[in-house]
C-alpha cells in the first residue's frame, strides 16, 4: 500500500516539477521514488497476513506483492531506458506524470478486492496510455494509434462496466470475495444473466491483454506509438492486466468455471493460430512484437484456464510475467536503438552481430527467450505451462500450442538470422547505445539467464 | 563427480576460448578436447574396473518442488556414447587446421558447448535434464551452421531450427505427460525410473500416444524418412567440422534416446507401433541409398548414405531384442568413425581440386596413392567389410531384424549391397581412371588431414579386428535393459 502511495505522490511531484523547475532532477528523484516503493512493497511481503484498506476495497496480500514487485521493478528499468523519450519534446514532465499515473492504475490491479477498484485500476492505467500512445504528436501513424486504442479501450471499459454490473444484479456484491460465497452456496440458482456478466468480464478483459479475437488494436497501436511506450504497453501494463484477469477468475469465479473455460479455451486457440501466423508474415519488427504478444498473451491465459485453484497457477502466471517482461523490455530497448533511422522492417538488424556485439547477443538471448528455449527463462515459463495444462481436459490446445510455438520460432529466429547472416546493405556505422541503456538491456538478459537456470528464485513463491 | 567434470569441463574450455580470443585457438582447442578425451578414458577405466562405482553419478536437486534433479551417471551405453564424443571432437577440431575461419575463438568455444549438451544428454537420468540438454545441443550447432555455413544457409539452417523444436516440443509434451502420471509417495518425480514405471501403468492407448509423442523428434534428429527433409540440405551446408558434429554425434542422440528414452518407457506403445517405424526405418533406407546411387555431390552422397545407415540402426533398435539393440550400439560407434573419414575427405577434394564433383573428379589416385589408400579403408570400413569396423555392427542389426520379421531384413540388408555400389562406385570415379580435368591437381596432404585420416583408419581396423572390449561393455549394458523390457 505504501508502495502505491509513493507512486501516486511521484505522480504529483512530476507535474509539479515544471513550475519549480526542477526537470533535470526529476528521473533521479522518480529512480528513488520506485526503489523506494519496491522496498516498502518488499517490507510488506513479511507481514504475514494481507491488510484490507477502505472497506477492503483495497488490500495488498502475497500474490498482489509479488506482482507489484514485478510491475515495479520492470518500471525502474524502463525508467532507464526510457531518458531519451522525455528529453525528446516539450512536454517532459506531462509523460513523467502520465507514465506514473499508469503505473498505479497497474498496481491497483494487482491487489483489487472490489470490482470498482477494478474498474478504476484500469481505467487510471488505460487513459495515461491513450495519451502517450499518441505522444508523437506530428507522426500520423502515433496518433492513429493513440485514436484507436481510445476508441477501442473505452469500448472495452463499457463491457466491463456492463459485465459488472449483471454479476451485482445477479450476487448483490461488488466485493469479489463476497461473489465467491454468494455463487458457491447458490450455484444452483443462479440466473442467466449472471453468466452473461461473466462473459463479458472475460472479454473486456481479454480485450486489455490483447487476446484473440478482441486483439485487433494491437499491432497498430504497437507499430504506431513510439517504440519506448510500446514497451511499457507490454510489460507493465500486460502484468497488471493478467494479474487482474487472474485474480478475478481465480478469486471470484472459481465456483464456476466449467461455465467460462470453454469460452476461454476458444480465445486461446484463436489468439495461438492468428498471431503466430499473423507474426510469421510481418516485416515490421515492432509488428511482430506486438503478435507476439498475443501469442504469449494465450499462454499466459493458459495458465488461468489449467488451473483455476491452485498457488501452482499463481507461480507460473508470476513466472511467465517476470520471463517475458524482462525479456521484452531487452528486446524493445535494443529495438529502439536499432530503429531510430526510421526502418522498423526486419532488415534493420543486419549484420548487426557485427555493428554491435553485444546488443546483438542480448538480442539473441531476448528472441530465443521469447521463442522459449532452454537455458533461457522463457523456457521455464513455457515449461510450467505445459505442466499446468497436461491435467486438464484441454489437452488438444497443449498440442495446438506445440504446433504454433514451433512457427513461433520462426519468427524469432528471423531476427537473429538477419542479425548474424545478413549483411548490411548501405553503411556500416555502428549502432551506439547509450551507456545506461546498454546496462538496462545487458541486467535484464542476464536476469532472463539467470532465472532461465535457477527458476526456483521465482517459481516456488508461493506453496504448492 | 567424474560425471560431472566430464559435463562442465568442455563448458570452461568454452568459456576460456570465448574469453582469451586468442590467435592460437586452434591449438588451446585441440589440447583441451585431448584432455577431456583423457577424463572419458578415466571414466571407461573405473567403469571397467568397478561399474557400480560412486565417481560416475552425480545427483543434486536443481528445482526441489518440482522434482527436478540434476542426475546424471554413466552407464555402459552412456560410456560408448561419451567415448565416441570425447573421441571424434579433437578429430574434428584438428581436422580443421587447414581451414581458416573467421573469429575461430567463437567457432571452436561453439563446439565445447555442443560438446557439452551432447554429453549432457548421453549421462542424464533425469527426464527434465535430458530435455535441457536435448534442446542445448541445438543451439550451438545452430549458430555454426548459421555463421560459418555455405550458401543459402539462412534458410536451410532455419529449417532445421524449426523442424528439431517441432520434435522437441512434442518430446517435451510425452515427456510431461509421463512425469504428471509417476507417484513416488504422493509426488511427482522426473527420475528416470519413475518415469518407467509411470509409463508402463498407463493403458496402450495412452503408450501409443506417449511413443508417437516421444518417437517423432528421435525421428527428426536422426533422421527416419519421411521426417529426413531438412538432413541432406544441412549436412552440404554446414561447415565440414558442423557436418561432422550432425553426423558423427548428434545423429546419435537420437538413436540413443529411442533407447533409453523410449524402449522401456512404453513396451505397448512399442508392440503395437514398433513395426510401423520399423517399416519407415527400413523404406528409409532403401529410398536414402536409391537417392545415393545418383548423387553428383560427394558431400551430400555421404549424407543420404547416413540416413540409411541411420534407418538401419533404428530399425535395429526398435526390433527391441539383444541382438538388435547391441548391434545398434556397435554401428552407432563404427559409423562415427567412418563417416568423420568420409566428411574429411569431402572436404580435401574439396580444397585440393576446387570441386567435390564426382563426375569432374577422376584419376587421383594416380596423384596420391597414399591418399587412395586411405580412402579406401574408410569406404571399406563403410561398407562393412568384414575386418573392419562396419562389420560387426551391421551383421548383428540385420540378425536382430531377421528375428522381428525376415522380410524387413531382407529389405534392410539391401543397405549392404546398395551401399557397396554408391560407395565403391563413387570411389571408382574419383580416385581411378583417367584425370577428366587436366587443371585439377592433387599435391600433397596437410599433415593434419595425414593425422586424422591415420587415425581413422587405424582405429577403423583395430576396431574391426578386435571389438571385443567395447562389445563387452555394449552387451552387458543391454542385457540390463532388456530386464527392464521384459
Amino acid at each position: 500500500m505504501k508502495g502505491l502511495l509513493i507512486i501516486s505522490a511521484l505522480g504529483i511531484i512530476a507535474m509539479l516539477a515544471e513550475i519549480f523547475k526542477f526537470k533535470k532532477l526529476l528521473l533521479p528523484i522518480v529512480l528513488l521514488g520506485i526503489v523506494a516503493a519496491y522496498a516498502f512493497n518488499f517490507m510488506e511481503w513479511n507481514t504475514s497476513m494481507s491488510i484490507s484498506y477502505f472497506d477492503n476495497m483495497i488490500a495488498f496480500d502475497k500474490m498482489g506483492i509479488a506482482f507489484s514487485g514485478i510491475i515495479l521493478a520492470t518500471a525502474f528499468f524502463w525508467f532507464i531506458l526510457a531518458n531519451d523519450y522525455f528529453e525528446e519534446d516539450s512536454n517532459t514532465v506531462d509523460h513523467f506524470a502520465l507514465v506514473l499515473f499508469a503505473l498505479v492504475g497497474a498496481l491497483m490491479l494487482t491487489s483489487f478486492k472490489n470490482m470498482t477498484t477494478l474498474f478504476l485500476g484500469i481505467e487510471i492505467m488505460s487513459i495515461p496510455l491513450y495519451v502517450l500512445a499518441a505522444s508523437k504528436k506530428k507522426d500520423l501513424k502515433s496518433n492513429e494509434a493513440g485514436f484507436k486504442y481510445l476508441i477501442m479501450g473505452s469500448f472495452a471499459s463499457a463491457f466491463l462496466l456492463f459485465g459488472i454490473a449483471l454479476v451485482y444484479g445477479a450476487t448483490g456484491s461488488f466485493d469479489i470475495m463476497q461473489i465467491r460465497t454468494y455463487v458457491s452456496a447458490n450455484s444452483q440458482s443462479l440466473p442467466l444473466f449472471f453468466n452473461v456478466g461473466i462473459v463479458m468480464l472475460l472479454v473486456a478483459m481479454c480485450f486489455k491483454v490483447s487476446a484473440a479475437p478482441f486483439h485487433f488494436w494491437a499491432p497498430d497501436v504497437y507499430e504506431g506509438s513510439p517504440t519506448l511506450i510500446t514497451a511499457l504497453m507490454s510489460t507493465v501494463v500486460k502484468t497488471a492486466a493478467f494479474a487482474a484477469f487472474l485474480r478475478l477468475f481465480m478469486v471470484g469465479f472459481a465456483g464456476v468455471s466449467e461455465m467460462w473455460t470453454g469460452v476461454l479455451a476458444v480465445v486461446v486457440a484463436l489468439s495461438l493460430v492468428i498471431a503466430n501466423f499473423s507474426a510469421a508474415m510481418q516485416n515490421s519488427v515492432k509488428r511482430m512484437l506486438a503478435f507476439s504478444s498475443i501469442s504469449h498473451a494465450a499462454f499466459m491465459l493458459m495458465i488461468i484456464l489449467a488451473n483455476v485453484r491452485s498457488n501452482l497457477s499463481v507461480n507460473a502466471l508470476i513466472y511467465y510475467s517476470l520471463a517475458y517482461s524482462f525479456g521484452s523490455i531487452a528486446a524493445f530497448g535494443i529495438v529502439y536503438n536499432v530503429t531510430r533511422n526510421g526502418n522498423q522492417n526486419t532488415d534493420a538488424f543486419n549484420g548487426l552481430a557485427k555493428r554491435n556485439p553485444t546488443m546483438a547477443f542480448c538480442m539473441a538471448v531476448a528472441m530465443l527467450s521469447l521463442a522459449g528455449i532452454p537455458i533461457t527463462s522463457g523456457f521455464f515459463a513455457k515449461y510450467f505451462v505445459f505442466t499446468a495444462m497436461i491435467t486438464t481436459p484441454y489437452k488438444w490446445l497443449l498440442i495446438l500450442a506445440v504446433i504454433t510455438s514451433a512457427v513461433g520460432a520462426y519468427y524469432y529466429l528471423k531476427v537473429i538470422i538477419a542479425m548474424y547472416f545478413k549483411t548490411q546493405v548501405a553503411e556500416t556505422e555502428t549502432i551506439q547505445v547509450e551507456k545506461s541503456q546498454t546496462l538496462v538491456i545487458v541486467l535484464t538478459t542476464l536476469v532472463t539467464l539467470v532465472i532461465g537456470i535457477v527458476p526456483g528464485l521465482v517459481a516456488n513463491m508461493f506453496k504448492v | 563427480m567424474l560425471t560431472l567434470l566430464l559435463i562442465t569441463f568442455p563448458l570452461l574450455a568454452a568459456l576460456i576460448l570465448f574469453l582469451a580470443k586468442s590467435k592460437t585457438s586452434k591449438t588451446i582447442a585441440l589440447a583441451l578436447s585431448v584432455v577431456e578425451f583423457i577424463i572419458a578414458l578415466a571414466a571407461f577405466g573405473l567403469y571397467k574396473h568397478n561399474p557400480d562405482a560412486c565417481q560416475l553419478w552425480f545427483n543434486v536437486a536443481w528445482v526441489q518442488s518440482l522434482g527436478i534433479h540434476f542426475n546424471v551417471a554413466i552407464n555402459g551405453m552412456s560410456l560408448l556414447m561419451i567415448l565416441l564424443t570425447t573421441f571424434l571432437v579433437p578429430l574434428i577440431i584438428l581436422s580443421s587446421f587447414k581451414n581458416e575461419y573467421a573469429k575461430e575463438y567463437n567457432f571452436y568455444g561453439l563446439i565445447f558447448v555442443m560438446q557439452m549438451a551432447l554429453i549432457g544428454v548421453f549421462t542424464a537420468n533425469d527426464g527434465f535434464l535430458f530435455y535441457v540438454f536435448w534442446e542445448l545441443a541445438l543451439i550451438p550447432i545452430y549458430f555454426i551452421c548459421l555463421v560459418w555455413g555455405g550458401e543459402n544457409r539462412g534458410a536451410i539452417t532455419f529449417k532445421f531450427f524449426v523442424y528439431t523444436l517441432f520434435g522437441s516440443l512434442f518430446m517435451l509434451v510425452g515427456l510431461i505427460y509421463l512425469y504428471n502420471h509417476t507417484n513416488v509417495e504422493g509426488l511427482k518425480s522426473w527420475a528416470i525410473n519413475d518415469l518407467y514405471t509411470a509409463g508402463r501403468s498407463l493403458t496402450e492407448t495412452q503408450q501409443s500416444a506417449v511413443f508417437w509423442l516421444i518417437f517423432i523428434a528421435f525421428a527428426i534428429k536422426m533422421p527416419i524418412f519421411p521426417l529426413h527433409t531438412w538432413q541432406p540440405n544441412t549436412y552440404v551446408n554446414a561447415p565440414t567440422q558442423g557436418t561432422m558434429l550432425l553426423s558423427g554425434i548428434m545423429l546419435k542422440m537420437g538413436t540413443f534416446g529411442v533407447i533409453k528414452w523410449l524402449l522401456p518407457m512404453v513396451p505397448l506403445g512399442l508392440e503395437k507401433w514398433g513395426a510401423t517405424a520399423i517399416g519407415l526405418s527400413v523404406v528409409g533406407i532403401v529410398y536414402a541409398s536409391c537417392i545415393a546411387i545418383v548423387q553428383k555431390d560427394y558431400k551430400r552422397l555421404i549424407a543420404y548414405s547416413s540416413i540409411a545407415h541411420v534407418g538401419l540402426i533404428s530399425a535395429g533398435i526398435l526390433s527391441a531384442n539383444q541382438q538388435g539393440i547391441q548391434g545398434a550400439l556397435m554401428q552407432m560407434l563404427a559409423h562415427g568413425v567412418s563417416v568423420i573419414g568420409l566428411f574429411l575427405i569431402a572436404d580435401i577434394l574439396l580444397r585440393h581440386t576446387g570441386t567435390r564433383d564426382v563426375d569432374k573428379l577422376g584419376g587421383i589416385r594416380s596423384m596420391n596413392g597414399n591418399f587412395a589408400l586411405l580412402f579406401l579403408i574408410i569406404i571399406l570400413g563403410a561398407v562393412a567389410l568384414p575386418l573392419t569396423n562396419g562389420f560387426i555392427g551391421e551383421f548383428l542389426l540385420i540378425n536382430g531384424i531377421y528375428q522381428f520379421n525376415a522380410w524387413a531384413a531382407a529389405f534392410a540388408g539391401l543397405t549392404v549391397i546398395l551401399g557397396a555400389v554408391y560407395m565403391l562406385r563413387s570411389y571408382q570415379n574419383i580416385m581411378l581412371g583417367e584425370r577428366k580435368d587436366s587443371h585439377i591437381a592433387f599435391g600433397s596432404l596437410a599433415s593434419s588431414d595425414k593425422w586424422v585420416l591415420y587415425i581413422v583408419v587405424i582405429v577403423i581396423i583395430a576396431f574391426g579386428v578386435y571389438p571385443k572390449p567395447l562389445n563387452d561393455i555394449a552387451e552387458e549394458s543391454v542385457k540390463q535393459l532388456m530386464l527392464n523390457l521384459k
